[in-house]
């Protein structure tokens, strides 16, 4: 009974608290330490896993110029339903120009295009010339980027690797990051499946030409609206076919990997209800001609249309694998891109090098680690025995509020640890040698502690705020791996308040009367007298 | 085990002159290999590609020189050795913008038939990214140290900061000098780097200060050179002691870190010994010079030890009234 109201008197709250954060510390980093099933563990950055980090631009200047193309498209179709007679249509990246044969004619056109999101028209005559606002062109480009991550991370989730990150990186950038690539192989896979435009165009092939594609040049296919196109699975086959498509891949509802007679992978497509009917007008007014099948400006199939083709559903054939036949598949499926996008920054890392750098940060905290430890024993004695308690306790609390908070290591957040340690220990070194001065100036053992602390304390608050605002400034300004560094560095200044302030400080306090009772200064604090 | 102990104060301040002259010496020295050498900006700021190749057996150097020759991607690159014989690193200043195919696959492709090898990173930074970086890097320089410049200020007085901002400027640019001299890339983990001395180089000085704060409560008639004596003095075994647990750790990483972290573990190294010697001789000689004056700031601070006295004892006062 006395023994345990003896225990009582020595426990006092700093002690408990203490406690309770090394038992957090050690619960919480057990999940990652032993790489545990259950239980959130720290991630490892790309530079320690291996993986992939791109930064994506996006050619918003192409995202305008083809939505220019498909408003042509819809003006072509409008005017055939409608019987309306057109002379020419011409398009660029600014705009569309139409002249009509009818005069007559030309107020349902503009009254059409008025219709279009942004539209300016001017008429002039039976021709009409069509731009889009200057608001509107912007829009345009704000929503390819928007459109292109949204796509970017319908494939990616649906590629088959863990927790793909795809965010917005300032104004236009798209940050890409994939972790647990295995090979060069799948990476460059990854890649393609991103960067695919994934644009399907069923186009009409112009009869009365094609025999001539081989001698013709752009500009002349051009000066008839067409373009020559070359066959996807041999770039030699050319074909001609009518620039302005019958219809694109934005009325596509799904696509799925398929079989063919001969047992070789096709992809089937079905359109939505705007879709199939203009598919159904088209193949019913045409039979008897081709149809070009074009994904990415590659022909892959030209089939003659038989009969009208209702339903709304089709197939492209070609020479892939399987495995292509379905990462396109998920392309179309998660939509085309708007506009090409093109690589900005990409830091690729493969696994055995991650592995390599885990192992040589290892070699250097436990080196560090244990160099530091050493030292303190040596010259402190059983101070610096407990600055160690605080210093492991310290690494723990820095891996736990990281798994926790499921925070990224990285290399230089390893770095940061290994710092961490040399740094944690100042508050206790600062501490010590303010006990020891007061100690040497004849004050009690009780007393030296007590203002050995409260001496110290604003040149550690101080020192630790200003290291802090550093790491912050990194932090916010710092990109990727960087960050991790910020991120290590502020948890270990942090933990270390709790641990080589606050906790030390109840160890002594604890321990106040057996200090007291062998007054052995060379045993506690390693000094004589 | 006792390295230090206090028996006089130690005539640092004395000194003054002859470390005045050795710290400019060395800044302008700085300065001068940092305007002829130039640093050696890597491709995070510069812009450019990395491919880090690791052979199998010894890296057949030539015969890749050969085999870059044939493609125009890699004019201007250079295969230098990375850490080991195996393993080397191509460096370029062309970039590629095709997601698909990149410098990197070229390289693959290119180097096929010179052995067994596997590619072990590909770093490309576009040159928009790079000078984006760079700029943010200054950016983050220079608001970590208005972030500090005015923390201090607000905790010390004036002079206290514009002497830490000075000796944090001495480190910097010793440490960039050395960065130069040796020819080390500059990378994003170098200004990580800068970025730690800055922070631990004032570690230093405000553990000095925070001494010079204290003499001044306690001795506010003294004169500052023997105030600053006295508190360098005092905190020397801190200094000292804290100095080398830092260097050890980071001499560890320096020479089992791995090639990828040397840079970084340099910088440090070069920041701690300039950081610790900086504290002492640039930051505390710059009170005397500015003329910091020793009786105001013991008022100054005595009235404001006096109000905050006044205010725990109505707090008490009120406390107990309470109850």
């Amino acid at each position: 009974m006395q023994l345990l109201e003896s225990m009582r008197m020595k426990l006092n709250y700093r002690v408990v608290i203490f406690a309770l954060a090394i038992v957090f510390g050690i619960f919480f980093s057990a999940p990652s330490l032993f790489q545990m099933q259950d239980g959130k563990k720290v991630t490892l950055g790309l530079d320690l896993q291996g993986g992939l980090h791109m930064l994506l631009g996006v050619k918003t200047e192409e995202a305008v110029e083809s939505r220019i193309k498909s408003i042509a498209a819809s003006v072509k179709h409008f005017s055939e339903r409608k019987d309306i007679l057109i002379d020419t249509l011409n398009f660029d990246e600014n705009g569309i120009t139409i002249t009509l044969l009818d005069k007559d004619d030309v107020k349902r056109i503009k009254s059409f295009l008025h219709e279009v999101k942004g539209a300016v028209v001017v008429v002039v005559d039976e021709s009409i010339s069509f731009t889009l606002s200057d608001e509107e062109i912007q829009n345009t480009q704000k929503q390819a980027i928007s459109q292109a991550i949204e796509t970017i991370r319908n494939r990616l989730d649906q590629f088959g690797l863990t927790e793909p990150i795809v965010a917005r990186q300032g104004e236009e950038k798209i940050l890409v990051q994939l972790a647990g690539i295995k090979t060069m192989e799948e990476e460059q896979r990854a890649r393609e499946l991103i960067s695919r435009a994934a644009k399907l165009e069923l186009m009409a092939v112009d009869e009365d030409r094609a025999a001539r594609v081989y001698s013709m040049s752009e500009s002349e296919a051009a000066s008839y609206g067409d373009v020559i196109l070359e066959d996807a699975t041999n770039p030699k086959i050319k074909h001609l076919v009518r620039e302005i498509p019958i219809l694109d891949g934005g009325m596509l509802t799904d696509a799925h990997v398929g079989f063919d007679e001969n047992n070789r992978p096709l992809i089937s497509f079905s359109l939505n209800a705007e879709g199939a009917e203009i598919f159904g007008d088209f193949t019913g007014k045409n039979v008897g001609k081709h149809l070009a099948v074009v994904l990415d400006s590659k022909v892959y199939s030209a089939p003659v249309i038989n009969e009208r083709i209702g339903g709304g559903s089709g197939q492209i054939s070609g020479n892939y694998t399987v495995m292509e036949a379905k990462d396109l598949a998920i392309a179309l499926r998660s939509g085309s891109l708007m506009a090409p996008i093109y690589l900005m920054e990409k830091r690729s890392v493969g696994p055995s090098l991650g592995a390599d750098s885990i192992k040589a940060s290892m070699i250097a905290l436990v080196g560090g680690f244990i160099l530091v430890i050493i030292f303190m024993v040596v010259y402190y004695r059983m101070a610096g025995i407990i600055a160690n308690i605080a210093l492991i306790s310290n690494l723990f609390i820095i891996l736990a509020i990281m798994s926790l908070f499921g925070a990224t290591l990285t290399l230089p957040g390893m770095a940061g640890i290994v710092l961490t340690v040399g740094m944690a220990v100042d508050a206790n070194v600062i501490i010590s040698e303010r006990i020891r001065e007061l100690l040497h100036e004849g004050k009690s053992i009780n007393k030296a502690i007590e203002d050995g602390y409260a001496n110290a304390m604003s040149a550690i608050l101080d020192a630790n705020i200003t290291t802090l605002i550093a790491a912050v400034v990194l932090y916010a300004y710092g990109t990727g791996a960087i960050k991790g560094f910020a991120i290590t560095i502020s948890i270990g200044i942090l933990a270390s308040m709790l641990t080589a302030i606050l906790g030390t400080h109840g160890i002594y306090q604890m321990l106040s009367k057996r200090i007291q009772k062998s007054k052995n200064n060379l045993l506690w604090f390693g000094i004589k007298g | 085990m006792e390295f230090f102990k206090y028996t006089k104060a130690l005539g640092f301040m004395g000194k003054s002159k002859f470390t005045r002259s050795l710290s400019i010496l060395l800044v302008l020295g700085s300065f001068a290999i940092l305007a002829t050498k130039g640093l050696n900006y890597g491709v995070d700021f510069a812009g450019g590609t990395i491919v880090q190749v690791k052979y199998e057996s010894a890296a057949p150097i030539d015969e890749m020189r050969e085999k870059l020759k044939s493609n125009t991607i890699f004019d201007g690159a250079t295969i230098t050795e990375f850490g080991s014989k195996e393993e080397v690193v191509i460096r370029m200043r062309t970039t590629t913008g095709d997601v698909v195919v990149d410098v990197g696959d070229v390289a693959r492709e290119t180097l096929g038939g010179t052995g067994e090898f596997e590619i072990r990173r590909v770093d490309i930074v576009g040159p928009k990214v790079g000078s984006e970086l760079k700029e943010k890097g200054i950016m983050s320089m220079i608001l970590a140290v208005i972030g500090i410049l005015i923390y201090v200020a607000f905790r010390f007085e004036w002079r206290f900061a514009v002497a830490s901002i000075l000796a944090l400027v001495h480190d910097v640019t010793i440490a960039l000098g050395a960065i130069a001299l040796v020819g080390l890339e500059v990378n994003l983990d170098v200004l990580a780097a800068l970025l730690t001395i800055l922070g631990y180089s004032l570690n230093d000085t405000i553990i000095i200060f925070d001494r010079i704060r204290e003499s001044v409560v306690k001795r506010g008639d003294s004169k500052l050179s023997d105030i600053i004596d006295e508190s360098i003095t005092r905190t020397l075994a801190r200094t000292t002691l804290t100095s080398l647990t830092t260097f050890f750790v980071v001499f560890t990483l320096f020479m089992f870190g791995g090639e990828i972290i040397h840079a970084f573990a340099f910088t440090l190294l070069v920041g701690i010994v300039v950081g610790t010697y900086s504290s002492i001789f640039v930051a505390s000689p710059t009170l005397l010079l500015f003329g910091f004056d020793v009786k105001n700031y013991h008022v100054k601070l005595a009235q404001k030890a006096k109000r905050e006295a006044e205010k725990e004892r109505m707090r008490a006062q009120y406390e107990s009234g309470v109850m």
